[in-house]
């Protein structure tokens, strides 16, 4: 396995962000109602990873440490207005959708987390592999929980109707509790079989700076909740 | 007035910023371990909100509404958001250091917590004016303040629980979280 191929592994499987790192929640918990949501808030996503781990790795000798975080927010956030306008134009239906968590890719920590820890000390081209290969393994977790969701709160995946007539949809899943026992259950059985998961401490907890750019549930607050 | 009532009603308790809309979902579960530290937790973000739906809701009132650059929205807000807190953050600690005693440690956590972001841009896509988005700023604030300690006393409270293994750690205050997401579905009926 090349090097290239190993950050495509890297980010679908070694460090999922999702189920390994359990970064980005907001959106994963929100726009996951139907799996189809969870194919276009993954590739938006990812083409915002891509374009701008490979802008922030081309422009990292130039940028000075003092305003890396502002100059990584100004990058991110200008590709997420380009993606931002382009759904609005291209795929109407999706972008009424997926409503405001579009502008709010910006502050997905998987972004910025990827250009702190990768973009900034790598070239262009191995952090555009990282960038797809953590957008990929985005796309898969957010595929995966908006599937069961549809499945146990509609009885359909992707708009098909998979279970028989005479199941009584669990609508409860579609709304915005099922998203807690999704996850909550996903997780579980994560612990369960002892897979790499930041909840169970098994993954290395590493401290950067910059608020969320480790992982959510152990990121600054915990930190913050022993320093009390 | 009457309006305006409905707003902060469905902000702080019907479509509540965490529960229902995800927002802040990261410092829900992270800071949620003690009431008091979710308290200090909720002060910081109810300041924090407060003053950026006010300077928000300014800069697209003057300058990006008038002259048409609302593309500019998201690139602005944030920006401003982060350059606000790292500004309150030192007046606070020149000006008023109790209050950056209380609410420091948090000061920091609130940029990357995108209810703030999320409530610029809900109130600029709904056309709220002035008054109603700090109206709705600080409901949405206060919510995110009334579910982090209602989460942090229930788990004070279960802390010494007897949980099954593949429940420990954040797949428990998930099942809580999402129980208490059906509760707050009662609030619906409020309007």
């Amino acid at each position: 396995m090349n090097k290239y191929m190993e950050r495509i592994y890297n980010g679908i499987w070694k460090e999922n962000p999702i189920f390994v790192q359990m970064i980005g929640l907001c959106p994963t918990l929100a726009v996951t109602t139907s799996a189809i949501n969870g194919v276009g808030m993954g590739l938006s996503t990812t083409v915002v990873l891509v374009l701008a781990n490979i802008l922030i790795a081309a422009l990292r000798k130039i940028i000075p440490d003092s305003v890396r975080l502002p100059a990584e927010i100004v990058v991110v956030a200008s590709f997420v207005t380009i993606v931002d306008m382009l759904m609005e134009g291209f795929t109407p239906d999706l972008y009424e959708s997926l409503g405001i968590y579009i502008p709010l890719i910006v502050v997905n920590c998987i972004i910025l987390g990827r250009a702190e820890a990768y973009a900034m000390k790598n070239n262009a081209v191995l952090s555009a592999f990282d960038g797809i290969g953590m957008g990929i393994g985005f796309t898969i977790a957010l595929i995966l929980i908006g599937a069961f969701r549809e499945l146990i709160g509609a009885g359909m995946i992707f708009g098909v109707q998979i279970m028989p007539a005479s199941y009584v949809p669990v609508s409860i899943f579609i709304l915005a509790p099922g998203a807690f026992f999704i996850l909550a259950i996903l997780t579980a059985v994560q612990n369960k079989l002892k897979m790499p998961s930041a909840t169970n401490g098994s993954v290395k907890k590493k401290k950067k700076a910059g608020g969320c750019s480790g992982d959510c549930l152990s990121c600054a607050g915990h930190d913050a909740a022993k320093a009390e | 007035m009457k309006e305006l009532l409905v707003i902060a009603i469905s902000s702080a308790l019907v479509s509540n910023v965490v529960l229902s809309q995800f927002l802040g979902i990261c410092s829900f579960v992270g800071v949620s371990k003690k009431v008091e530290t979710a308290a200090g937790m909720g002060g910081a973000v109810i300041f924090v909100i407060t003053i950026a739906s006010i300077v928000a809701s300014l800069i697209y009132d003057f300058i990006l509404g008038p002259l048409g650059l609302d593309y500019l929205n998201t690139i602005v807000f944030i920006l401003v958001i982060a350059a606000l807190v790292q500004l309150v953050e030192m007046f606070l600690h020149k000006c008023m250091v109790s209050l950056y005693n209380a609410l420091g440690v948090y000061l920091p956590l609130i940029t990357t917590n995108c209810a703030v972001l999320g409530v610029a841009l809900t109130n600029v896509q709904s056309g709220y004016g002035f008054v109603q988005s700090v109206i709705n700023g600080v409901g949405t604030a206060i919510g995110y303040t009334i579910a982090i300690i209602l989460l942090a006393g229930i788990r004070e409270h279960t802390e010494g629980n007897d949980i099954p293994y593949s429940f420990q750690g954040s797949p428990i205050v998930l099942v809580t979280a999402g129980l208490m997401a059906i509760a707050f579905f009662g609030f619906s009926g409020l309007l």
